[in-house]
């Protein structure tokens, strides 16, 4: 099969390469890019450990190819932090606990950067809703639950601030 | 898990697409968000030789309102139907059900195209537009045509598109002045597909006679159910009523016993879900 040439923007940075079409967006950042964070969970889009921010919304780069991505933009969890900074939700998630494993939690925090940039000040039912794509097999959530509250506030603290 | 190998098309324009359809036809699957086709061909239960991808395609993502109704785009994600106040109010059915179908991930890809055109007895989609009498516009090699929603449907995984044939719109006209909707549906665990699933919708006169009422099944047969209400225009909207359009969707009911559910179970859930779908409806007239 013909391969494609593909160009994105990968957590700031230019990104070209030639992918076979079959190739899977998650395999591409892991294997072709190299990074890691984003996890490979159920492979069948209901785990949400592969979830990535594409063009600003979150979705399970299981389900996704990586040709589909080809002129986009891409986030991952390695793009987050600044200058050795922890992002807003990243800190949330290491002082709230909200993790036991860790094997969720990238997904976890992508979907919450999207879901916290569209509702900065949500509900935890709102919360749980977003979540909703995201298994975690060890907290039951509590934790996750309160790490995403705890972020919503650092990120309204850190605008006021601005 | 990797797709057996395909050939990949983003064409930029539906003719574009059309004219590959018409190359390739049946070795040709169309991608709209892909959140069905790519796990079946990662699971290799599809195995399409060309894949043509709409993604790339301007212009089909949209939902406009007019004097005669709503136009939804066939490539509109679901979580921007979701999230449509005027959808909400006006067309209720369509916001319950768009925010049952799977989780907000997924629906930021999955589009209502794919959910109309897949032809599983489990989307939801389906059944909300022919309880809504809703028409699908599709394109292809001859030109244009309209299908009512109630036509579409096949069998399972079968329906009225042409190979070379693509859906570009879905229009639903205005309801009445007092018309109300609702879908039920009963599922094992969030973001799952229905164990069963009942969309209705009422419109009724200043005396709560039935004018027009629509309802269809999700996941209770080979494909979407219409179930012929014709008999009960003129009757009152009401618990008396309502129990016998549950009969109604009780015999209409097709469904198999899988991990689900028992059939029994899930004919018995077609009564249970058109009545409360029905009451629902009837309290958003009410305002209730």
């Amino acid at each position: 099969m013909p391969k494609h040439h593909i160009s994105l923007v990968v957590n700031g940075k230019k990104v070209e390469a030639d992918v076979e079409p079959r190739m899977l967006l998650v395999h591409f950042i892991r294997d072709v890019l190299g990074l890691t964070g984003t996890h490979v969970g159920c492979d069948t889009t209901n785990c949400g450990a592969c979830t990535v921010i594409l063009d600003g919304k979150a979705v399970k780069s299981c389900s996704l190819f990586a040709v589909q991505a080809d002129g986009k933009e891409l986030l991952t969890i390695e793009g987050l932090a600044k200058d050795g900074q922890l992002h807003p939700i990243q800190q949330a998630f290491w002082e709230k606990h909200g993790l036991q494993c860790g094997y969720c939690t990238p997904g976890m925090i992508m979907t919450s950067y999207w879901f916290l940039r569209k509702n900065p000040n949500p509900t935890e039912e709102e919360i749980r809703n977003a979540i909703s794509g995201n298994l975690c097999r060890c907290t039951g959530y509590v934790k996750i639950v309160e790490a995403i509250q705890y972020a919503a506030k650092l990120m309204q603290s850190k605008e006021l601030k601005k | 898990m990797y797709p057996a190998p395909f050939e990949y098309f983003a064409p930029k324009s539906l003719d574009e697409a059309i004219s590959l359809l018409e190359k390739y036809k049946e070795e040709a699957k169309v991608i709209a968000g892909g959140q069905s086709l790519t796990i079946l061909m990662k699971l290799r239960l599809a195995r399409p030789k060309y894949l043509i991808d709409l993604n790339k395609i301007p212009g089909l993502e949209y939902i406009i309102e007019s004097n005669e109704g709503i136009k939804i785009g066939a490539m509109t994600r679901m979580n921007d139907i979701a999230e449509n106040e005027l959808i909400r109010k006006t067309y209720p059915i369509i916001h319950d059900a768009a925010i049952n179908i799977a989780d907000p991930l997924v629906r930021n890809m999955g589009t209502i195209g794919g959910n109309l055109c897949h032809g599983d007895p489990g989307n939801d989609m389906p059944s909300v537009m022919i309880a809504l009498n809703a028409v699908y516009t599709v394109k292809g090699t001859r030109g244009e045509r309209k299908i009512k929603a109630e036509d579409f449907y096949i069998d399972t995984f079968q329906t009225a598109l042409e190979p070379d044939e693509i859906l570009t719109e879905v229009f639903v006209a205005k309801p009445e002045p007092k018309n109300g909707s609702a879908y039920e549906k009963i599922k094992r665990r969030v973001g799952d597909f229905a164990v069963a699933a009942v969309g209705a919708s009422i419109s009724v006169d200043e005396n709560l006679r039935i004018k027009k009422i629509g309802i269809a099944l999700t996941s209770l047969g080979p494909k979407v159910l219409k179930v012929d209400t014709s008999g009960l225009i003129g009757s009152v909207a009401n618990e008396d009523t309502f129990e016998k359009v549950g009969e109604l969707s009780y015999k209409t009911a097709q469904p198999s016993s899988d991990i689900r559910g028992p059939a029994e179970y899930k004919r018995d859930m077609a009564k249970a879900l058109t009545i409360r779908a029905l009451r629902l409806s009837l309290n958003r007239i009410l305002g209730k």
